[in-house]
């Protein structure tokens, strides 16, 4: 079994996300100095492009639901462990971690794209957005309450990549037909089967994003 | 986790270039198969170079002569809704749109999609196979179903994975290449190298060369272009069995056709006999039957493969009929 993202944490006595979370996002540049890789920004040579070298820890800045965090990544990272164990927004789930099942789905500047399958140091200069973006204050945007309201999943687990798909969807094609719809949210696998209930719940979303 | 690379990304087309020559880096276009190979350990590299900031390589434009010159870094969907493509060569929108999954779809890009490595479970698994420089090719003996029936010639039975190879190889299409020596354009039909040339190897690029764009050749009067993907579910996967069509057609008849198989051989796999039984002929019942029996003529099945042969047949059948129906229409 390949080790998976959680496991190659660094012990410090507690976890990172746990600590992330206690101090709030926004703070990834204090949080990850306390870890004490050496520190380097990108080099920016004329002749050579942007280098990231393999074992340093380098920061970049990822616009995520409209607040830029800087963060100190590893070039190997990918956006979802990024997003999850950094910043500490685990409203993006790891199912497959190989871009098959869709769970890690996030817009990157507003279209659908799996996360696990994205480097962090590649989202740069991106516009992200997470479930975590489609909240309106403390009330679900239009795509959430509709999942909600046509009970579209079971386990909930693949629910937040389904809900990302469709708003991707909904962000390009206003009102999509149903073939649209299961086109839309072909990328996103749901074991418990949940599938009729998904698709409409992206008819619903549509409807209660045009009032 | 991924194992530590280092990561470079260039701004320019020569630095890249420059990056990619040294050593065993490699290339990142949408990164979608090179995330998936290094994690398996099929690609071991420690130096990434992206090319994703190269702007210049990615959108489609038309060519003074009327073809399409398309570039390299175009994602799959862009190419699947780009209003030329689908004026053009409809079936090279089709097989964009086939491809992998939307999200797959939004990230992979056109060079990476013709470059990427076989889906073979034992190359992608934890055998040493004969591709990966072991010494047997295991899915000769071992589960076979969703292998090759032509081109294999017993010694390693991949299937070349991409859709849009065939519609290109169909349509006559080159890639233009950059490499420290210059730069060489390659027949997209000439790409891709079979396992008796060469086992280890999928295309003829060698280290060090980008894929900067795709150039197709203006439509001909009378061009039918199609693709077909047949698969064991409708939402995403590889292709079992498919086709891509180009046919110069005048009125009935088809003067010249290209026929390349996808799912079918370690290469995208141009049927020769097929092409030949129907060029000249008109689409009748009696020439659609011997285009396809025609086609699968040299078919090689393995153990638990044989259901391809009548697959791709049906297939074709359906496809020249279609062709038919649209010619009438």
């Amino acid at each position: 079994m390949e080790k998976n993202d959680h496991d190659d944490k660094q012990g410090n006595g507690y976890s990172r996300r746990g600590f992330m979370q206690f101090i709030g996002v926004g703070a990834g540049v204090v949080g990850a100095s306390l870890l004490s890789p050496p520190l380097r920004r990108p080099l920016k040579a004329e002749d050579v492009g942007t280098i990231f070298p393999a074992s340093e820890m380098v920061k970049v800045r990822l616009a995520v639901n409209g607040t830029v965090h800087a963060v100190l990544v590893e070039p190997r990272w990918s956006l979802l462990y990024v997003l999850r164990e950094i910043i500490g927004m685990t409203g993006t789930k790891i199912g497959c971690d190989r871009g098959e099942c869709g769970a890690c789905t996030v817009l990157i500047d507003d279209v659908p794209r799996y996360s696990c399958m994205t480097l962090a140091v590649e989202a740069e200069n991106r516009t992200i957005t997470t479930v975590e973006g489609l909240m309106k204050g403390e009330e679900l945007g239009p795509v959430q309450t509709a999942f909600v309201e046509t009970d579209a999943f079971q386990c909930g687990y693949c629910t937040s990549g389904q809900i990302m798909a469709v708003e991707g969807l909904l962000r390009k094609v206003e009102s999509p037909s149903p073939e649209e719809i299961r086109l839309g949210c072909s990328g996103n696998l749901c074991r418990c089967g949940a599938y009729p209930n998904i698709f409409a719940a992206a008819g619903k979303a549509a409807q209660l994003k045009s009032k | 986790m991924l194992p530590k690379f280092s990561y470079i990304r260039p701004d320019k087309l020569d630095q890249a270039v420059a990056q990619i020559q040294a050593g065993n880096a490699a290339i990142h276009a949408g990164g979608t198969d090179l995330l998936g190979c290094l994690r398996e350990r099929i690609i071991k590299s420690e130096k990434i170079v992206s090319i994703s900031g190269l702007e210049k390589l990615r959108g489609v434009r038309e060519t003074v002569e009327g073809g399409l010159r398309i570039g390299a870094l175009t994602t799959i969907t862009g190419m699947a809704e780009d209003p030329l493509v689908r004026k053009k060569y409809p079936g090279l929108a089709m097989a964009a749109s086939e491809v992998a999954s939307p999200q797959l779809r939004n990230q992979g890009t056109l060079g990476g999609n013709l470059c990427q490595k076989p889906r073979c479970w034992y190359y992608r698994g934890e055998f040493h196979c004969l591709r990966k420089g072991g010494n047997q090719c295991y899915a000769i003996e071992g589960e076979n179903q969703f292998h090759a029936i032509f081109g294999h010639d017993n010694i390693c039975v991949i299937t070349h994975p991409s859709d849009t190879a065939p519609v290109l190889s169909a349509l006559g299409a080159k890639v233009q290449v950059i490499g420290p020596g210059g730069g060489r354009n390659i027949a997209v039909a000439d790409l891709h190298v079979p396992p008796r040339d060469d086992v280890r190897a999928e295309t003829v690029l060698d280290q060090g060369e980008i894929i900067t764009h795709v150039d197709i050749p203006p439509p001909p009067a009378g061009l039918y272009t199609s693709y077909r993907k047949v698969r064991a579910r409708r939402s995403w996967d590889f292709a079992l069995a498919g086709a891509a069509l180009a046919l110069v057609m005048d009125g009935d008849r088809v003067v010249r056709a290209s026929i390349v198989f996808s799912g079918a051989a370690p290469v995208p796999w141009r049927s020769r006999e097929a092409e030949q039984a129907l060029a000249g002929n008109t689409l009748s019942d009696d020439t659609i039957d011997k285009v396809c029996r025609a086609a699968t003529a040299g078919a090689k099945p393995l153990r638990e493969n044989r259901y391809k042969v009548p697959m791709f047949r049906g297939m074709l059948e359906e496809e020249l009929r279609k062709a038919r129906l649209q010619e009438k229409a």
